[in-house]
């Protein structure tokens, strides 16, 4: 029986366990990965007291710190939480390795990359499709690609494709790119970026890999483009089934001040909340409160 | 011991993930840069059909991403 199981090891998670083991609770750490969507950031340049840190570096900076603590259980193999459920003496959460008791939870599962819903795409994914530019990009050195969206995570992945592609075309559905203005005046000022706004797209094209993607601009004809590689940038769906508890109607798990759920014993933190801003220190913060918020549970209980 | 080659690239998280079980266990590999080597990640996509990374050849068996249950199985390990 631990005193709280931590679900997730991005910003949020990783600080909940660091300050639930220097209150000296039995934590276990279960993750997917380490880092979250954090370490998929190619640069961070906002996180309080890094000037420049990419989004790897800063996730070997947490893992490092939450190594600091050896008494924190942490299974470094991938572990996928399926079920949590509510016992008569706290919790069993029981993930596609095995099942584990705690008297409390603290929920940082994040959000993985919501996929278009296209033709063509499930079939293409990892064949052309990608949803990690950052993982990816060095696979098109020279190839024109597609990067998908409008937004940060979408100017991202064009900076880090400028790299190594040929030339990037961005789609987006909206009038205009959305988010940091630095950024935007940056990729609008890069002769190899085309940017087409207004673009909803139709399919994704190829036999074994992709060869063309299909857009409408306003409902007009379909036009199709010649690329290599399409990279999805759409936002993110919260990694929330697992958990009962009370949701908003994105599937994000509703929380208060305190990072206290619906469900007493059951704590929440980061992009997996209901929290307006999707922020690396953000998410950071809401795991500290979190944590002591778990931490002052326990110790009424 | 099997042939382990892990093609990665030097920013991909899974990448160093699945590199850090690998070694875990004590398995050596070869560990592949796609993003220096162009002629490798070509090999890497002849042998997966993938352009997504990582991707391991263990004893010619390919898997891709992290798959732990899939890695478990082909190398034996056992929790």
């Amino acid at each position: 029986m631990y005193d709280v199981i931590v679900i997730g090891a991005g910003p949020a998670g990783i600080t909940a366990a660091i300050y639930c083991a220097r209150a000296r609770l039995k934590t276990l750490v279960l993750s997917k990965n380490i880092g979250g969507q954090a370490a998929l950031s190619s640069d961070v340049e906002n996180y309080t007291g890094y000037q420049f840190v990419t989004g790897a570096e800063l996730a070997q900076k947490f893992h490092s710190h939450l190594d600091e603590f050896p008494q924190v259980e942490h299974h470094e193999a991938p572990e996928e939480a399926e079920k949590l459920k509510k016992t008569r003496k706290g919790f069993i959460l029981e993930t596609d390795a095995d099942r584990y008791e705690a008297r409390a939870v603290i929920i940082c599962s994040g959000a993985n990359p919501r996929p278009l819903g296209v033709a063509g795409e499930k079939k293409l994914r990892n064949k052309g499709v990608s949803y990690c530019a950052t993982c990816d990009a060095p696979l098109f050195k020279g190839k024109d690609v597609a990067v998908i969206g409008g937004g940060n995570s979408a100017m991202d992945a064009v900076m880090r494709l400028l790299k190594y592609a040929g030339k990037v075309f961005v789609l987006n559905v909206n009038p205009e790119l959305k988010g940091d203005e630095l950024l935007k005046e940056k990729i609008l000022a890069e002769p190899r970026v085309q940017v087409v706004p207004n673009a909803r797209t139709v399919a994704i094209l190829g036999k074994k890999s992709v060869e063309a993607i299909t857009y409408s601009q306003k409902g007009g004809p379909e036009r199709k483009l010649p690329v290599q590689g399409v990279f999805v940038e759409i936002g993110w769906t919260p990694a929330t089934e697992f958990a009962d508890v009370e949701k908003n109607k994105w599937n994000e798990i509703k929380v208060n001040l305190a990072c206290e759920t619906s469900a007493e014993g059951v704590f929440a933190a980061g992009d997996c909340t209901d929290v307006p801003e999707k922020q690396i220190i953000v998410a950071a913060g809401m795991g500290a409160v979190a944590a002591l918020s778990a931490i002052k549970y326990l110790s009424r209980k | 011991m099997p042939k382990i080659i892990v093609y990665s690239t030097p920013t991909c998280p899974y990448c160093h993930m699945v590199k850090d079980y690998l070694k875990k266990f004590n398995f050596a590999f070869e560990d592949v840069d796609v993003s220096v080597d162009e002629a490798r990640a070509q090999e890497m996509i002849d042998k997966s059909g993938q352009m997504g990374v990582p991707v391991l050849d263990i004893d010619g068996k390919i898997i891709v991403g992290f798959n732990r249950a899939e890695i478990d199985k082909t190398l034996g390990i056992k929790k």
